[in-house]
């Protein structure tokens, strides 16, 4: 589309994309500098109230998603779109061009041209040299030019989309981000052990969110090197919908569980004072899990049983081993240190039990609902393609122009490359000299 | 023999190709260049092997992971991709007056790995680097940053040739380096492949982030000055379209561009914080 209107001309052209990528690149180094999303204290405190009033103005403290940053990004996903309607259909005319509308002396006057004589008749040289191309994988079509015929072949007309694809790509991406942010939530939850939740707390409000469902955290769990360095933080959930348990299934870091297009994944914990004690009365079969909190006593009426955890051993937070206190009534209390999570066989008169007794945890949940990202996928994807197509593809042509010349022929041979010159050279010398060759 | 020394001798033998490079240049002492390529292959092998034994070191610790977790890591695999990049070039254009800028380049590197007080040692990952696409991501990454950094030093050629060529009486060195629409050439084709793939480094973070975290991006600074350097190669781009633009700024655009890596790779760990610390170890 040829347009002569000033403003059209304004927004297609490079320069608007060039001044534009320097200022989003130059602005964006303002919210790497200056902390992001602290409360206003924070900016007051360290930058002065005038600075922080200014940053205010600005939305400095959330800059990525402020009306100017959203509004530079806006300009620069618009210059996209008018440059790339404005420039598409010459490009989409060079890809339909009529290679036989070519003339002998435009051919001959091609950076790559060569011209050679034959002793057949020019229609035994051209059937000969169009059977030797096509041999090489070029398709070809042909047209008689007076008593003389035209024969052309191209590749990759189609790789001349390349750059719009990755135009388009970046646009794809930004329909995903809007989405995302529109249809799609952020937020958090916090589960203790044998807990229940129904809502989570969303980013950057206070706000709760019913999921529509449960989650329960059956345990969570953390590994560790033999240097102290965490190995893995692990969660077992089960979701629960209409109190019934639909699906368990554990999740770590990197790998989270996804629900009705919900995702839950590990991303802190938080240790309490108190203990899980599980006790199981091998006899009856029964078995009951108990929150107990630290040095206090806790019964189980029905077995008769008493028990509690009375000291424990910690690095940092986390509690190695723990001396527990256990009495059925029929003799003394036991004493007996455990490590953190492992079981324990009590044998009394009365009987024997299976306790074990770990740290309680709740496990940190980041969730996120996110409708968008597929579109970003699928724009990231076509950006590396339309890169690739881009740089490396080009659109190459080749053209025979064969004509009576005394008892023979005479051979013009002309080819041309959008991109990568120097490669087509080198493939239009070995091309020449096959054909030259008897 | 572990690999930290094989390491240690890689950082020497490259100081020597590089030596032979500068004499290249210098001295047009043509017949030193065998010798300087075959050098910088002998030290490139020895790396390659230096690496792979620090992986294997890595499993008889019990705690397998590829060589690419750390910043002494990924410098050494940052020098071993430069040197890569730059002999493809070298074959490919059949010059040897780029190695006198890129393999110095690579010594730095592994000098800086060898002598800066960072942590040498094989630890094992943390729970957030635990992914398959660790490797992916950090392999792109560095891909593009040392195609980044021969860009660079072709820039600093083409201004150093644009500035001394036409008035050098004496006139050896300048004459030595190849012509200015070569080095413009080669700076294009170098920006085009590292666009590419920082392009995917960036892709792959994005996808790493979204499985681990929820969020494919969050602004954080390391991301952030990621794609300020993506905006910065994106100009340098889009700046050939654009008449008035001399090949001059592009190159001036490729070391602007490197410097924009260096601070994404090294100046954010330092300097900022996020949640992308790994690499300041």
């Amino acid at each position: 589309m040829q347009n002569n209107n000033s403003v059209w001309q304004f927004f297609s052209s490079v320069r608007l994309a060039l001044f534009t990528l320097s200022l989003i690149a130059i602005t964006s180094i303002i919210g790497t500098v200056i902390p992001q999303n602290e409360a206003g204290e924070f900016y007051v405190q360290n930058f002065g109230p005038i600075t922080a009033r200014f940053f205010g103005v600005l939305d400095i403290p959330d800059m990525y998603r402020s009306w100017w940053f959203l509004a530079l990004l806006f300009l620069l996903a618009f210059n996209l779109v008018i440059c790339s309607i404005d420039r598409f259909p010459s490009v989409w005319k060079q890809i339909k061009t009529d290679g036989l509308a070519y003339s002998e002396e435009r051919l001959a006057k091609m950076a790559n041209s060569h011209s050679w004589q034959h002793n057949c008749s020019a229609a035994d040289t051209a059937d000969l040299l169009e059977e030797k191309l096509l041999n090489k994988g070029w398709k070809l079509s042909s047209r008689p030019h007076d008593d003389a015929r035209l024969v052309f072949s191209q590749k990759g007309n189609w790789t001349r989309v390349g750059v719009y694809v990755v135009h388009t790509s970046i646009l794809v991406i930004f329909l995903g981000a809007i989405i995302g942010s529109l249809a799609g939530f952020k937020g958090s939850v916090l589960i203790p052990e044998t807990k229940q939740r129904d809502r989570i707390f969303l980013y950057g409000s206070a706000e709760a969110k019913e999921l529509g469902f449960g989650v329960r955290c059956n345990s969570f769990g953390i590994e560790f090197y033999p240097n102290g360095m965490p190995k893995e933080y692990t969660s077992s959930l089960t979701i629960v919908e209409n109190g019934k348990d639909i699906l368990t299934r554990k999740i770590e870091v990197n790998d989270p569980l996804s629900y009705h297009g919900i995702t839950f994944y590990q991303s802190s914990y938080e240790a309490y004072q108190d203990f899980i004690i599980t006790v199981k009365v091998p006899a009856s079969g029964k078995q009951q899990v108990f929150v107990v909190p630290f040095q206090q006593q806790k019964s189980w009426e029905d077995e008769g049983l008493k028990f509690g955890i009375i000291n424990a051993k910690a690095i940092g937070q986390s509690i190695v081993s723990a001396k527990l206190w256990f009495s059925d009534g029929s003799a003394a209390p036991q004493l007996e240190w455990i490590e953190d999570g492992a079981q324990l066989t009590v044998e009394t008169e009365r009987g024997k039990y299976l306790v074990s007794a770990k740290q309680m945890y709740a496990t940190g949940l980041q969730v996120a609902h996110d409708p968008g990202v597929w579109w970003v996928y699928i724009g990231c994807g076509l950006m590396l393609f339309g890169l690739y197509v881009a740089f490396f593809m080009s659109h190459r042509r080749l053209w025979l122009y064969i004509s009576p010349a005394g008892t023979g022929s005479q051979v013009l041979f002309a080819g041309s490359a959008n991109k990568n010159r120097p490669g087509f050279e080198r493939q239009f010398g070995e091309l020449k000299e096959m054909l030259c060759s008897e | 023999m572990d690999s930290s020394q094989l390491l240690g001798i890689t950082t020497f033998t490259y100081l020597f190709a590089s030596f032979l490079y500068i004499g290249v240049l210098l001295f047009k002492a043509g017949k030193l260049g065998v010798a300087a390529t075959a050098f910088t292959v002998i030290a490139l092998l020895i790396q390659t092997a230096g690496l792979a034994l620090r992986w294997i070191e890595s499993y008889r610790m019990g705690i397998g992971h590829a060589p690419l977790t750390n910043m002494y890591e990924s410098v050494l695999f940052f020098s071993w991709t430069i040197i890569i990049f730059y002999l493809v070039i070298e074959w490919k254009f059949k010059t040897r007056t780029i190695g006198a800028f890129a393999v110095p380049l690579a010594f730095l590197a592994t000098a800086y790995a060898s002598f800066a007080p960072i942590d040498k040692g094989i630890t094992p990952l943390v729970p957030a680097l635990q992914s398959n696409w660790l490797l992916a991501h950090v392999i792109t990454c560095f891909v593009g940053y040392a195609a980044f950094a021969i860009a660079a030093a072709l820039g600093i050629m083409y201004l150093a040739k644009k500035r001394f060529g036409g008035r050098d009486k004496t006139g050896s060195t300048s004459e030595v380096l190849p012509d200015l629409k070569i080095l413009d050439d080669i700076i294009y084709k170098s920006l085009i492949f590292g666009f590419i793939w920082l392009s995917a480094g960036i892709i792959t973070g994005a996808v790493w982030a979204n499985s681990a975290w929820g969020t494919y991006w969050s602004w954080d600074p390391k991301e952030t000055w990621s794609l300020i350097t993506w905006f910065v190669y994106a100009f340098a781009l889009h700046s050939r379209y654009t008449r008035g633009i001399k090949n001059e700024t592009i190159a001036w655009l490729s070391i602007l561009g490197f410097l924009s890596v260096v601070f994404t790779y090294y100046g954010v760990n330092f300097l900022l914080a996020g949640l992308h610390s790994y690499g300041s170890g």
